[in-house]
């Protein structure tokens, strides 16, 4: 049945490369059946018809088996290096006394992050972080929905509306940090200025809680806005337009049909950029640095530094604590955990989908 | 069952001499005046700002202090940009180059490492393929930003610090890109194809070369784009990593803006305006790819 030089190779497993590489490659097996009649295992496959390939034949099996791993193997590589293993590494540089300046002076046990809990300068950040990602995510998410609403009707210049809402997201962060710190300059400032106009008083942008943050909000959900906005458009497209024909006929009025139709059907997509919101608006570092012309404390009383600002501030100026920066660091990313599993709970249980 | 109340009744959704593809629901896709009036408002809200940076640019700093802010360019664009360009040095200029430099290599890294693992996992079977695929979707959600200190710690070992390979060598393959090209290649790629190329005695690698990569183009393209941009406005890596002897654009024009932002206006947006202008030439011209990038991505999560 096989050839006689296979070798020390199982006949079956010579003619299983065989009929790999005579099938293709990405389909399930069972498809391969009904061209061979009668056979039922791989052992009673009809011999290959050219011995002299075979050789070539063994080389191209192992080929075939070994390629993929090749293919993937650079990412793997790649991501290890210089994304497991520097997170793996943050724990180990968390349990050490260890600063750039004096280098490592041993292990701590757990005294960065016993020292963390009492930092004054820590709690003020991750209450920045927390008011700051709020304002900044209920607004933007809403504004979204309401603009992808818009946008999934029977619109002229369709393009160009998606263009524009989009453009933002092509900026940088830090462009937008100096437009935006200049719309909201002291003292002049095109928002001065507006709010001047409608008879609001001035406020201190930068020195300030609530208008610093604030101040950040609006930078933020207008550079997000429109990429949520098209995240959910893509959503509202796949949605069966007959559901709404038939929510008409029963007389749904179309703010009725938003709710009971495209929130539920779009959940999916609302969790994704409810999570994506939330890793992105806890991290929050370059906005509120540029808008306070680089100051790494934020505010002249920290009123805007985030905790990703003050990572930066422990780690890379002072004693360049890098043990201490990295238990920051490890809190911020249990942080990030625990808020979004919290976000993605309470916004599946308030959005009721049909079947409930 | 509402789907199924509509399938029995169409006569009376379509009576009334409406065209037959239009239902009683049609009327919520009509765009009212007040739909156009609020995509406006939403797009002048969107697009001010930008244009507002490139009218301060072509103005002279005291205009920073007009009330009402001005809405006009003015004529002062190539003094500015003189002065960006001689400001600390030359700083601008070598960012630009810099940026160029990182964001094209990246981009590229980015689409053949992707394309080439998206079409393994796609097409190819090999052991523990479900269970790799998921794992790097796990990385699409893990914040790498945070482990910023210890890769910081690679750097100086490596002796990087300062360096673009530092800036570069992190970012050449992400979770993201295989997904798409993942996500793309099981649809855009036949299996009959590939079997074809079995059959004429190709490798593997020839296969994915001549057959899969041409047919993953528009997907390399898409990528392409959003990586560029990405690497293009990055800021935290370089800003950490890098000094203002070696910077990228947007790191330029942090430093630009830091020492000159209560001093010189006019030079600071010239400086942001001309840091913005690749990415809104690239999404003018590729603006139709990049939306469908964004949209397509976004439905398959």
């Amino acid at each position: 049945m096989a050839p006689a030089d296979s070798g020390t190779a199982p006949a079956a497993t010579v003619a299983e490369g065989l009929t790999q590489l005579t099938t293709h490659v990405g389909s399930p097996p069972e498809r391969e059946t009904p061209s061979r009649p009668g056979g039922t295992s791989g052992a009673s496959r009809p011999a290959p018809r050219f011995p002299r390939r075979t050789r070539l034949v063994r080389l191209g099996r192992f080929e075939i088996k070994a390629a993929p791993y090749v293919f993937i193997a650079p990412f793997f590589i790649l991501f290890g290096i210089f994304g497991a293993f520097p997170i793996g590494y943050t724990v180990y540089a968390s349990l050490f006394d260890w600063t750039l300046l004096a280098g490592n002076q041993g292990f701590i046990g757990l005294d960065n992050y016993t020292r963390l809990f009492g930092d004054a300068l820590f709690w003020n950040s991750l209450r920045n972080t927390f008011g700051i990602f709020v304002m900044a995510t209920v607004p933007q998410l809403v504004l979204a929905l309401i603009i992808a609403n818009l946008l999934n009707r029977q619109l002229r210049a369709r393009t160009m509306f998606r263009m524009g809402i989009l453009a933002p997201y092509t900026t940088s962060l830090v462009a937008v940090g100096i437009v935006f710190g200049f719309i909201f300059a002291e003292r002049y400032g095109l928002a001065r200025y507006l709010l001047d106009v409608i008879g609001v008083g001035e406020f201190n942008w930068r020195n300030e809680r609530l208008p610093s943050w604030a101040a950040i909000s609006a930078m933020v959900d207008w550079r997000w806005t429109g990429y949520n906005a098209l995240i959910y458009l893509a959503a509202m497209q796949a949605i069966p337009r007959t559901l709404y024909e038939a929510a008409a006929i029963d007389g749904a009025r179309p703010w009725r049909q938003f709710w009971t139709i495209t929130v539920p059907l779009i959940k999916p997509s609302i969790l994704f950029t409810v999570i994506l919101s939330t890793i992105g608006g806890m991290q929050l570092f370059t906005e509120p640095l540029v808008f306070n012309y680089g100051r790494i404390q934020g505010g002249s009383g920290r009123e805007s530094q985030t905790v990703a600002m003050y990572i930066y501030e422990r780690t890379f100026s002072g004693t360049f604590n890098v043990g201490y920066g990295a238990a920051i660091s490890l809190i911020l990313f249990l942080v990030i955990i625990l808020v979004a599993l919290v976000n993605f709970t309470l916004v599946r249980r308030s959005i009721r989908t049909t079947e409930e | 069952m509402t789907v199924q109340s509509t399938l029995e009744r169409p006569a009376q959704v379509h009576r009334g001499g409406r065209r037959p593809r239009r239902g009683v629901g049609s009327r919520l896709w009509e765009a009212s005046p007040l739909t156009y009036f609020a995509l406006v408002i939403g797009m002048v809200l969107s697009v001010f700002p930008i244009i507002w940076a490139f009218i301060m640019a072509t103005r002279d700093s005291q205009s920073a202090y007009q009330i009402p802010p001005p809405l006009l360019p003015g004529g002062e664009f190539s003094e500015n940009v003189s002065r960006v360009i001689d400001a600390e040095n030359g700083i601008f200029l070598k960012g630009m180059l810099n940026s160029a430099i990182v964001a094209g290599v990246i981009t590229i890294s980015v689409i053949f490492f992707s394309s080439l693992a998206g079409f393994a996992f796609a097409k190819l079977r090999f052991r523990g393929r479900n269970a790799l695929m998921l794992f790097i979707v796990a990385t699409m959600m893990v914040p790498t930003q945070l482990a910023i200190v210890p890769l910081y710690l690679i750097m100086m070992a490596l002796d990087w610090t300062d360096s673009l390979q530092a800036v570069i060598v992190p970012f050449l393959v992400n979770g993201f890109g295989v997904f798409l090209m993942r996500q793309y290649a099981v649809a855009a790629v036949s299996d009959e194809l590939i079997e074809a190329g079995r059959i004429d005695g190709c490798s593997t690698w020839r296969i994915y070369w001549h057959l899969v990569l041409p047919a993953l183009r528009p997907a390399c393209a898409v990528l392409g784009l959003l990586t560029f941009m990405l690497q293009w406005n990055e800021f935290i890596w370089p800003f950490v990593v890098l000094t203002p002897n070696n910077p990228t654009v947007q790191l330029s024009i942090k430093i630009i803006s830091a020492a000159h932002y209560t001093t010189d206006y006019a030079m600071v947006f010239a400086s942001t305006a001309l840091a913005m202008l690749p990415l809104l030439v690239v999404f003018v011209v590729f603006g139709r790819q990049i939306i469908s990038g964004i949209m397509e991505g976004s439905v398959k999560e």
